[in-house]
């Protein structure tokens, strides 16, 4: 029986309640997950996956103009070549990291809140990679030659240079999805084995009999599943750490001022966090609503992940501040220039959304009823997620001002920068819905084991 | 082909946790080896309770991890430093740029561990097996639900339909029955 005087959301673990709530036994919780994919699918689902093929259909259209008529048609332009195609990138790549933080390094550190919401976010790392690849796939102009990015023996006998920071981006990007998608995909084989065994129809069965690979939950497996998904967690954590700095290895091993700087890493990994953990907020606030889940995903789950973007938005905030100071420090009259120019030059106003959005909105967190009201929670993610928009967008337009003034240039999207971008949301969210309507959402075995009843000395007063 | 079913073991069902863990512990001391729990979740202890020893997988993914390593360590310098080497600002090739090749050893070496512990993990566990005469009993259904059961294989040594069957529902099994594959 669960003394419901205890307080949820304690600081102190002996008083607090359950992680989960509402006096759920094992049979409410798979019942409360599954329900979701097996009741008739609601009318606004469809509507939303109506929304987000349209704009996937736009991506398609911006993506086959594309490819026919060239880079052109983008605001690229002489000091300017990379644009929205790297800043998107770079948006969608970070996005990813807070699933992989809320399994790997969580899972680590024995954080059992991490069980009610690792799938959803790891989920929603897969589609944000999906979308990231998007853009340097297409950014290169001749899309049909792609595959050079990759070390195969071709025509010209030559090889992609090893050397180059690109080319590390890829082996980081295509490892990072990859185990991901293993990692989730682990996860989730108890748990359709759940499904399989609810459903009624005959396609689900085989559908769902297929992916859950016979699992019976043999203690021996379990053994070993549990070694495994240890072990991913292990591997995934310095993983998610090296995927980011490596991506802020495209800036950093350039000699451009504002780029060449070595707190990049651990700037863009905070940054990541950052916005991958607002972006876990924004979606989950709407779902735990729509699919009622609030006694699995409790308050106490959203409230941790605020403090974690308080944190991170902290972080980012330092690296913020401390560039600008190096930027004064070292002397050099290109960087302090490049620093001046990025606060008070033409992009000025994108630095000061950056700036508002990523260093002053996460710190209405420190107050508690930040943390636990959830719609302002939503508010505070959205704005994390445009201010980390624009964080990218900042750094990059560092390029438009380089070494050579003569070169100088501003840089204004087309209608197709927009488009391409506004399109990846279309992707991101078909993934999302699919995931939503056909698998389970929340993790339901790991759940279960949060349960006290699941432990075999539950009771015992030793 | 033969319709002959076959005797394959005793299934029965505990309600918690806690039964099943005893209940294991009860099999392991009375001398029983080829028996299994099934649970909807992994129970902590449940290894030692049944006597099980550690999985050897963490081996497997190491030598998995190191045939990465050397995978991306030789893709490198055989293609940069011997087919096609580039020389660039005067950077050296091969072992003297060990340092820029790093990213991409450190990613191989991910990349191959996490082959190794999925499907490593899958294939030690017989995975995927589509059939299994478990399936056939009706309640086990509940297994990935609420449901935990203890099935004593016809393969033990001290497997007796008549002995086991008392034995099982001695320590508190409910509903013994038996399986035929």
């Amino acid at each position: 029986m669960i003394d419901m005087t205890l307080n949820p959301n304690a600081d102190n673990p002996a008083q607090r309640t359950p992680l989960v709530q509402g006096g759920m036994d094992f049979k409410d919780v798979s019942h409360a997950v599954c329900d979701i994919s097996e009741r008739k699918t609601p009318k606004i689902w469809f509507l939303c996956l109506l929304a987000s093929l349209s704009c996937l259909g736009l991506l398609k259209t911006a993506i086959i103009y594309l490819i026919w008529e060239g880079t052109g048609i983008w605001g690229l332009n002489n000091p300017t070549y990379w644009g929205w195609a790297i800043v998107n990138f770079v948006f969608w790549v970070g996005i990813g990291h807070a699933g992989t933080l809320i399994s790997a390094i969580l899972f680590l550190l024995r954080q059992d809140w991490r069980t009610g919401v690792n799938r959803f976010a790891e989920a929603m790392t897969l589609m944000a990679v999906a979308c990231a690849g998007v853009f340097p796939g297409i950014h290169i102009g001749r899309v049909w030659c792609a595959y050079w990015l990759f070390p195969v023996p071709n025509q010209m006998t030559l090889w992609p240079n090893f050397h180059s920071p690109l080319l590390w981006d890829v082996f980081a990007v295509s490892t990072y999805a990859t185990v991901s998608l293993l990692f989730w995909y682990v996860g989730l084989i108890p748990d359709v084995a759940t499904m399989r065994d609810r459903a009624k129809t005959k396609y689900r069965k085989i559908a769902y009999g297929v992916l859950a690979l016979g699992w019976t939950g043999a203690n021996k497996h379990w053994q070993r599943y549990e070694k495994a998904y240890a072990i991913l967690a292990a591997l995934a954590t310095p993983l998610v750490l090296s995927v980011h700095t490596i991506v802020s290895f495209d800036f950093t091993v350039s000699n451009l001022p504002g780029w060449h700087t070595t707190i990049f890493p651990p700037y863009f990994v905070a940054g990541a966090v950052f916005s991958g953990f607002a972006m876990v907020i924004t979606l989950m606030t709407v779902v735990r609503h729509i699919y009622k889940l609030e006694n699995i995903i409790t308050i106490r789950h959203l409230e941790n992940m605020c403090k974690i973007i308080l944190l991170t938005g902290t972080l980012v905030g330092y690296a913020y501040a401390i560039e600008f100071f190096i930027a004064w420090y070292s002397g050099v009259e290109y960087e302090s220039y490049a620093f001046i120019n990025r606060a008070f030059g033409q992009y000025g106003w994108a630095y000061f959304i950056m700036i508002g959005c990523n260093v002053i909105s996460p710190q209405f967190f420190w107050f508690k009823w930040c943390r636990t009201n959830v719609i302002f929670m939503f508010v505070i993610s959205i704005f994390v997620n445009i201010g980390m928009w624009f964080e990218r967008f900042v750094i990059t337009m560092t390029l438009s001002n380089d070494f050579l003034p003569s070169s100088w240039d501003y840089y204004a999207p087309t209608i197709w920068d927009i488009s391409t971008f506004v399109g990846s949301f279309g992707l991101f969210f078909t993934l999302l819905l699919l995931f939503l309507r056909f698998l389970p959402i929340v993790a339901i075995s790991e759940v279960k084991n949060c349960i006290p009843e699941a432990d075999p000395h539950h009771g015992d007063h030793h | 082909m033969s319709t002959q079913e076959k005797e394959w073991g005793l299934i029965t069902e505990f309600t918690s946790s806690k039964d099943i863990f005893h209940a294991a512990e009860k099999l392991r001391d009375e001398g029983f080896k080829k028996f299994e729990c099934y649970t909807p979740f992994p129970i902590h202890g449940m290894d030692d309770a049944m006597g099980l020893k550690p999985t050897k997988l963490p081996w497997l993914i190491l030598v998995c991890g190191l045939t990465g390593l050397a995978t991306a360590t030789g893709l490198q310098i055989i293609t940069n430093a011997d087919l096609y080497p580039m020389i660039i600002g005067g950077k050296p090739n091969g072992v003297g740029s060990l340092v820029a090749f790093i990213p991409v050893m450190f990613e191989l070496s991910i990349l191959f561990s996490a082959f190794g512990a999925v499907f490593g993990m899958i294939g030690i566990n017989g995975l995927p097996k589509l059939y299994n005469p478990v399936f056939k009993h009706e309640a086990f259904k509940k297994v990935t639900d609420d449901g935990f059961f203890v099935v004593v294989s016809v393969d033990d040594p001290k497997y007796n339909t008549q002995k086991t069957t008392e034995f099982l529902e001695k320590i508190g099994g409910k509903d013994v029955t038996v399986i035929n594959d």
